[in-house]
């Protein structure tokens, strides 16, 4: 029977955090001018299924849900081989939360599910931006999918028996683990490493028509539980943290023993925030 | 390989490469455009002037939709010694008109505007694709490029080298000499960032005025070079820019060079509490007319910083790569339609066409300059230090007579340079102005 695996990889366009700038005088995040990258730990998730294509046949889709500009990363992303795109957009995603996010994205995926159907769902650990960490479990839940968080690799998929196993990381060590299909992978950063598309690869990717989707099309009827109306959500301030101590200390004492330095020290730092305990235990090491 | 071919290959998303490409796509050529940097102007030096002209050539309603920081309407130029400087501005309300002739901008985002005209226009274009060689026949015909992706050959008719100021490709190709150290400068330059209302306050602008400093004098130890500073929306770009070959000599270190630049008295207190944002060091061809490579062959032609279209005097260069690409793509779309072959006797027009705009007409004007500039460093340590010197002891008032400042002052310069030397200084650079 076995063609091959279908497999959506979700990915979000996000802000190069490590090229926001808070306005020095305004202490507010100037969004103007960063460039916007695929969230890092999609890229996982993408060389995972794109691995699993060249292993055992089938077709990778990428979907996003974004404003148009969030083709780039769908393209990005054939440029490394997907072999297919969905652009989710429409005016009523705007302001999502995770919730409203993962109810649109589940939308997409069972009009995908439909014409043939998905074997694994792949999102990312989680996104720079956010950090929720709370989107791929969500499209897991309202799918009725199982799913497998925070893994590390997948050894096999039996397509046959509809059977994967995956290593998940766990507090102090790996779980092995089997489930059925379809099932939802949330792939950990630094578990691969994204391959380079061929020239053909980026020539196609760059003429691609990309598919695109509005709430109707993605067979949305209630478009409440969309975007800024269907986030329970609500940002009420955004602000940069006051820096959280002025500058270090220098301890002199170059004859004291390191106890005594120790115990000044936490004399200095309880004096300082009466709200710290005021015993310490101290560390025999030192006494 | 790709079985796929195009009428015309464009390597490099600069200037010069959009602006063939974009010339190309209109003419209805089946166009491949290649860029190594992750998207267009990602390579390219931040913090530029850019001449209006040579884009409403391509463009004309480029106002409407290009990232612009401010329009440019005084212009400062420098001398200094190390504590002081002489100088001339010129500032005028006639340069805040409809059409301003002259802006700064950010490369990245305009370069980033500018390939978005070009895709616009029907042009393919792939990013963090490096062209690594050229494809040639038997005869030495050029046939189209390789790249270092899998699978990465692609031919075409002819391609267009915008490849910059390094030119490693007709290099590699033997289609060019190796750029020569005293034929490019190596530039330093900083994005600093500041609020708009402190650039405005600081240099007497509103709304988008802009200016721009351009300094020359001892702040490059004595190197042939110069220094800038050019007001952006909410940034300012500080930089310095001296020959590879006085580097190499002089074992000064270029990031050294820009601190010192930063901390002159004359630049610090326009950069006070500006932010770093971003430290960029890149080439610039200076060796003029003399320094210009074979500029076609059979089935290619050079364009922009590839081809040392860099005018160093006025500090244009975009606005010749802009040309020389459009002028480029021109060629190759006229002979397209004229059902000609890409070979070199074709292309010639290209040289023809460069040759009657102002491009080669400019460096030809300045030829003799670099070489003047190379071998008389005094240009950039004596003079401005006679002319600092003059100025002080003019304008202090100290109880010597007008009679005995004038004769100090001549007497500096006589002391420094010798009558012939004086005679022969303006002589060699009367010569290279002509
Ligand atoms: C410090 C400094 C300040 C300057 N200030 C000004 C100014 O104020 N005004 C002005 O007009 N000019 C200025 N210039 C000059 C100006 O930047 C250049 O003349 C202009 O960028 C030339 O355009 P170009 O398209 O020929 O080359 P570039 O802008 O260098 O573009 C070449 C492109 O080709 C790409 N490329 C190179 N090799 C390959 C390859 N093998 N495969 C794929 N892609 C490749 C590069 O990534 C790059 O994007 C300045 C230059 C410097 C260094």
């Amino acid at each position: 029977m076995s063609q091959g695996l279908t497999m959506v990889v979700c990915i979000k366009q996000v802000p190069d955090s490590a090229q926001i700038r808070v306005h020095p005088v305004t202490n507010t995040i100037m969004r103007q001018g960063v460039p916007t990258i695929i969230n890092p730990y999609d890229l996982f998730a993408l060389e995972q299924a794109l691995a699993l294509r060249d292993q055992l046949g089938g077709t990778v889709t990428v979907l996003t849900m974004g404003p148009q500009m969030a083709e780039t990363s769908l393209r990005k992303a054939m440029g490394h081989g997907a072999d297919r795109a969905i652009l989710l957009t429409d005016r009523f995603f705007a302001g999502s939360d995770t919730l409203a996010t993962s109810f649109a994205l589940s939308a997409a995926i069972g009009k995908i599910n439909a014409e043939t159907p998905v074997d694994v769902v792949f999102t990312g650990k989680q996104t720079i931006d956010g950090d929720t960490a709370q989107v791929g479990p969500g499209i897991a839940r309202r799918m009725g999918l199982n799913q497998l968080t925070y893994v590390s690799a997948i050894p096999a998929i039996d397509k046959a028996a509809g059977e994967i196993t995956a290593h998940r990381r766990a507090e102090g060590g790996v779980q092995v683990l089997k489930t059925k299909l379809p099932c939802l992978v949330t792939m950990l950063e630094g578990t691969n490493e994204l391959r380079r598309g061929s020239l053909p690869d980026v020539l196609r990717a760059e003429r691609a028509e990309i598919t695109t989707w509005n709430a109707k099309d993605a067979g949305i009827e209630d478009v409440t539980k969309c975007g800024l109306k269907g986030s329970p959500t609500k940002v009420s301030k955004v602000f940069a943290p006051k820096p959280r101590s002025e500058r270090a200390a220098m301890i002199e004492g170059a004859d004291a023993t390191p106890a005594a330095i120790a115990a000044a020290a936490v004399e200095t730092l309880v004096a300082a925030d009466p709200a710290l305990p005021g015993v310490i235990t101290r560390p025999s090491a030192l006494a | 390989m790709t079985t796929e071919h195009f009428d015309a290959i464009v390597v490099g998303a600069g200037p010069a490469g959009n602006s063939a490409t974009l010339t190309l796509a209109r003419g209805g050529l089946k166009v491949l455009q290649i860029e190594r940097g992750e998207y267009p102007g990602a390579k390219n030096v931040q913090g530029a002037v850019l001449y209006a002209d040579a884009v409403e050539k391509l463009i004309p309603d480029f106002r409407d939709s290009a990232p612009l920081e401010r329009h440019i309407i005084e212009q400062r130029i420098w001398m200094l010694d190390d504590t002081s400087y002489v100088g001339s501005h010129f500032r005028s309300d006639n340069f805040n008109e409809d059409k301003p002739n002259r802006y700064t901008i950010l490369r990245a985002q305009f370069d980033k505007w500018f390939n978005k005209k070009v895709k616009e226009a029907g042009a393919l274009v792939i990013c963090e694709t490096t062209v690594t060689g050229l494809l040639r026949d038997k005869k030495g015909r050029v046939t189209g490029v390789t790249t270092d992706r899998d699978q990465g050959e692609v031919t075409a008719d002819v391609v267009v080298l915008a490849d910059g100021v390094n030119a490693v490709l007709g290099t590699r190709a033997g289609l060019r000499p190796e750029v020569r150290p005293k034929d490019v400068a190596l530039g330093v330059k900083e994005t600093m960032f500041l609020p708009r209302e402190t650039i405005d306050a600081r240099f007497n602008l509103k709304g988008n005025e802009g200016v721009v400093i351009e300094a020359a004098g001892t702040i490059t130890a004595g190197m042939t070079g110069t220094g800038f500073l050019y007001t952006n929306g909410d940034s300012l770009s500080v930089g310095i820019g001296c020959l590879i070959s006085d580097f190499a000599e002089s074992g000064v270190r270029p990031y050294d060079l820009l601190e010192r630049f930063k901390r002159h008295p004359a630049i610090a207190p326009l950069i006070e509490g500006a932010e770093v944002k971003e430290y960029v060091a890149h080439m610039l061809p200076e060796g003029g007319y003399e320094a210009v490579p074979p500029l076609y062959g059979d089935g290619w032609v050079v364009a922009g910083d590839s081809a040392q279209f860099l005018n160093a005097m006025h500090r244009e260069g975009s606005n010749l790569a802009m040309t020389s690409g459009r002028l480029a793509g021109e060629t190759i779309v006229a002979a397209k339609k004229a059902g000609k072959k890409m070979s070199a006797k074709t292309l010639k027009a290209y040289r023809a066409a460069l040759d009657d705009s102002f491009v080669l007409k400019d460096l030809k004007k300045y030829r003799r300059l670099p070489k003047v500039l190379e071998t008389n460093k005094h240009f950039f340590t004596e003079y401005p230090r006679l002319l600092t010197h003059a100025a002080e002891t003019w304008l202090r008032v100290d109880g010597v007579t007008k009679r005995e400042k004038e004769r100090d002052i001549v007497s500096a310069f006589r002391h420094r340079r010798r009558l012939s030397g004086l005679v022969s200084d303006m002589f060699k650079m009367g010569r290279a102005w002509r």
